[in-house]
Formats: C-alpha cells, structure tokens, sequence
C-alpha cells in the first residue's frame, strides 16, 4: 500500500460566518494599543529636514556613482560609506501606478487612493519613492507620465513625506 | 552534502476562512497525518523545523514556541523560519539543512497559520511591513505592492488583465479537485473581469483569500528512507535569496531575487534547462499575475511570455507543464506559511501519483515549489524528484 492512501479524511472544523453572527463559537477579544517612537536615522532624518524646506536630497555613492533616494549612509551594493548629499528635483515620472479602493484595514473607501511609485528627476534611473497622485482624473493616468510635487505650505510642512500632499502631471494646472 | 535529502510523508488540514482548532491543534493535526503517512511515530524524529508568517496575526510573541508541542518539537532541537510569504518553502529548506548536513536522519517540517484572530481584516497585520517613517503615514496596505508591480508588468510586456485573469481561473477550476480547499469554483475570465476592483488592476477574484490551516512533511536521510519507502520523493536541489526592501529601487516587472533563488536550486539539483527538465510546478500564486511573474522568474517561461503560456492551456493539468496542479493559493487557500508547504506536499503526491483526481496527465519525474514574500523580495524554490 502506498503511504499516502492512508489518508482517508482531511482533519478540521470550519467556523462558518453564521456560526460567528449567531455566537455559536467562544472566543476571547484582546486589543493591543501599544506606541512605538521610531527614529528616523541618521539619512532619513537629514531627508525629512530637507522636506520641511520644501527640497528632496539624496546620497551619493562614489564608487558605483548612484544618486540614491530615499538616501542612505552607506552604499548595499559597494558596502562602503555613501558620499555626498545631493539635491534631486521635485518632478518625476510615474513608473507604475494602482487606484486603491481599500485604507490600510483593507475597508473600502468612498474616494479611491491613487497611488504611484515616482521615479525621481536628478536620481539613478529607477530611483523612484511611494507617494500619492493627486489633481488627476484616475483614467487619465499612465505609466511614464510626468509629474510633479505638489508641497503643503512651509507653516504647515513638520519634516514628514506627507510634506509633500501627493504628485501631480505636469501641465495639469 | 553528506546525505541525499527524501521526503517520505505528507500531510494537511482543511484550509478556511476561519477554522476552530488552534494554532497548536492544527499543527498537530497536520504533523500526525505526516507521521502516519511515513509510518512514524515522533520517537522516530531527530530534529523540527516550525514555519510560521508574522506573529501579528495571531497577536501572540514567540510563536514557534507557542506551537512547540502541537509540532512534536519538544525536547528536540527545534527552529523556527520566517521570511513572510517565503516561508512555507523555506521551512523545508530548514529541515534540509538538518538532514543534508549529516546532523540528523529525520526531520519534521511543520507550517501553520491562523489569519482568522486579526479584525477587522488580516490584511491589517501587513501595514508594519512598510518602512514606517516614508511609506506607512501613506495609507499603505498590502495590496499596494501587488497592484503596483502587476501594472508594472503588464505596462513592461503589453499584457492584458484577461490573460492574467485565465490563471485565477484554471487555479480555482483546479481547487474544485483538492478535498482541503477553500475557494475551488468553476468561473470565466469575464467573473474575474466583473469582479470588485479593490486596488486597480487587482481585482477580488485575482487574489487569494485570507485562511487558517496547517501541512508538515517527514524529511529522511537516504539510508533512513529507503528503509520507509521505495518511493521516497528527493529533495535534491533548495534555492533561497533576499533582495533589498527598498523594493522602490528596483525592476518591479522582474523578480531576479526569484530567478537568484531558482540558479541556486536548479544548479543544486543538476538542472541545466529548467524549462524542459522540470515536468510540474507549483509556483507562487498569491494573486494570478505571480503565478506568471514567477514562472518567469524561474525560467519556466521567457520574459513576459509566461501570460501566453497560460492562454495556451500549457499550464494546465493536462497541459505540457502544469503549473499549480493543486489549485494554488488562489483555490486551495493562502494561510501564509501552510499555504506554501501545501505546494510541498502536492509536489510530494503528484511525483508519486498519488494526487487522485488532480494527478497531472504527463508521467511527472521532477517537480518544483516556489515560494515568495515580505516587501517584494523573497525567493525560495525547492526541486524535487521521484
């Protein structure tokens, strides 16, 4: 006989969503709200001050020549200590976009996110970040359209990418 | 390698949406199924290895220790392996290190998860693999990295969301066979195409479903197999690779951290042309386009071709190189860490011919599993052979 024939059922019970609304199974509900105050580093942290100054900067890695955003003190590719801090544009070109029906707890939501990865004008080519498009209609949207920053206003700006409200085509305005 | 590695017994749970076992039942479940399978009783094995995704889910620290005696890993050396989506291949690549290097004759590999305990939706747990300083303030969910990278796929190679679709639909067709699965139905590329679009070009019926379940397999040594069976499976080539996560950085349209993973085993395994040499694969299939990504990545198709193959009817059961023969993620259900030892253990039945109403049509010497994960950068690949 071979082994596997011995397998007659599968094992398990399945709590289907009506034994779940009629309270058919117990359980034990425990929330978790802790609070985490992360350090931003020593690259992101010089980053995020040069947000709040309206400005993108990136690293540079001497020894490969990488323009690198987000920046970061050392090069994973050389294995070294990157260079230079460098200022790259606040314009860019969409590499690839999505429009997200659901927030972060995966719920729906009214007005759809519209999200991109941007490839930044003044870094390596492919150096793109996340960030939101905004001023644009969703079926308008194309890869390898090019976009620019849209910045909240210097009072409003606290050193968070959120500096930026989203990217939006250039020539939109 | 001191000793060739054999798979010599399988096992698994139902996998659904929400099932009543805990995490400790469904693994000793699955583990007790293994064992009867090869004929073994857990005095037998020598070492475990326990795989299990982010312990955000169950809300619980320390899972491998929690799952410890539902995994039989008590008073044995035991680890625990984790790398996201990639973990339930990498569990049996941990288990191989145990056996190959010689330290031990028996090794189980255990894989569970339980998505059910996180409200309001499991998805939530994967807003902490965002880089929490540039990306998370956002708005990110998971779905994001899969939206983002299939249309940059499609976008690279011309590719339409009805080829993609087909894959979603021979998986779930598949899963109707599989007595464990989740979501098997017989749907159309137009129920795919009509169905919620939740993150633009994915749409619900491209993705798989949150689950619970558990699979665990037996490792032997050669000399410990052929004394259990005369047909043991081997595990003759194990490939895994990370890439950065600033997954921003990179091709989006190519997974080459994949590809690194696959050279790795193939090499291992004296696999020169993986495309003719590899008769079954049940590769990575989270969402449909991955399924086709990862082919690619594995050098099962060219680049951006992998889409036509599956037009075609090549990955079919029935077809010149089935892919996912079980029903995948998309049919069988995606609980992480199991979801990807089920491609084990499919592998393990079709090799022998014991995959009943889903045995593929082709007479299946060599199989590969694939696994993927964390932010876009995870490749682990196991080849097996009867």
């Amino acid at each position: 006989m071979k082994m596997s024939q011995k397998i007659t059922s599968y094992p398990g019970h399945e709590i289907t969503p009506e034994d779940v609304k009629g309270g058919k199974y117990l359980d034990v509900v425990y929330k978790f709200e802790p609070k985490y105050s992360w350090a931003a580093g020593v690259a992101i942290s010089r980053f995020l001050a040069e947000l709040k100054e309206g400005r993108i900067i990136a690293r540079k890695c001497m020894n490969c020549k990488r323009i690198l955003v987000p920046p970061r003190m050392y090069c994973e590719q050389c294995f070294r200590p990157t260079d230079e801090w460098v200022h790259i544009k606040d314009t860019g070109t969409i590499n690839t976009y999505s429009i997200s029906h659901v927030g972060t707890d995966a719920r729906r939501l009214k007005t759809p996110i519209l999200v991109a990865v941007v490839d930044l004008d003044g870094a390596t080519p492919g150096m793109g970040i996340l960030h939101n498009l905004g001023e644009v209609e969703p079926s308008k949207i194309k890869v390898d359209m090019k976009v620019k920053a849209v910045w909240k206003s210097p009072s409003e700006r606290q050193g968070s990418i959120t500096d930026i409200r989203y990217f939006k085509p250039i020539g939109a305005e | 390698m001191k000793n060739r590695v054999a798979i010599v017994g399988a096992g698994m749970t139902l996998f659904r949406r929400r099932m009543l076992e805990s995490p400790k039942e469904l693994s000793f479940e699955a583990t007790r199924m293994a064992l009867d399978s090869a004929g073994l009783e857990l005095k037998d094995i020598e070492s475990v290895v326990s795989g299990s995704a982010p312990d955000a889910f169950d809300g619980m620290h320390m899972k491998g220790e929690y799952l410890l005696d539902g995994t039989g890993g008590i008073g044995k050396p035991n680890q625990r392996v984790y790398v996201g989506g990639g973990t339930g291949v990498f569990t049996p690549i941990g288990g191989w290190w145990n056996v190959a290097s010689g330290m031990y004759d028996t090794c189980l590999c255990v894989a569970e998860e339980k998505m059910s305990p996180l409200h309001p939706h499991p998805q939530y747990a994967f807003w902490s693999i965002f880089d929490q300083i540039l990306e998370r303030p956002l708005g990110t969910t998971l779905l994001w990295i899969f939206s983002l990278e299939m249309r940059r796929y499609m976008h690279k190679y011309g590719i339409k969301e009805e080829e993609i679709a087909s894959v979603a639909v021979k998986n779930k067709g598949n899963a109707v066979d599989h007595p464990c699965a989740q979501l098997g139905a017989k749907i159309t590329v137009e129920d795919v195409m009509n169905s919620e679009p939740i993150c633009w070009p994915v749409k619900r019926l491209d993705v798989s479903p949150p689950s619970d379940g558990a699979a665990a397999i037996v490792l032997a040594s050669e000399k410990v197999a052929k004394k259990l069976t005369d047909q043991p499976v081997w595990l003759d080539g194990v490939g895994w690779t990370l890439d950065s996560t600033h997954w921003t950085n990179r091709d989006l349209a190519y997974p080459e951290y994949v590809e690194k993973a696959a050279w790795m085993a193939y090499k291992m395994a004296g696999i020169k042309k993986p495309r003719k040499e590899i008769d079954i694969a049940e590769v990575y299939d989270p969402f449909d386009y991955k399924e086709l990504h990862h082919m690619e990545g594995l050098q099962l198709a060219g680049k951006g071709e992998a889409p036509q193959m599956a037009v075609d009817g090549v990955t079919q059961r029935d077809g010149d190189l089935p892919v996912c023969p079980s029903g995948g993620l998309l049919g069988v259900g995606n609980p992480i860490a199991a979801a990807g030892m089920m491609k084990i253990c499919e592998v393990f039945w079709q090799l022998r011919g014991e995959a009943g109403k889903r045995q593929v049509k082709k007479d299946a010497r060599t199989g590969l599993a694939q696994a993927w994960g964390d932010l876009m950068q995870v490749g682990t690949v196991a080849v097996m052979r009867s």
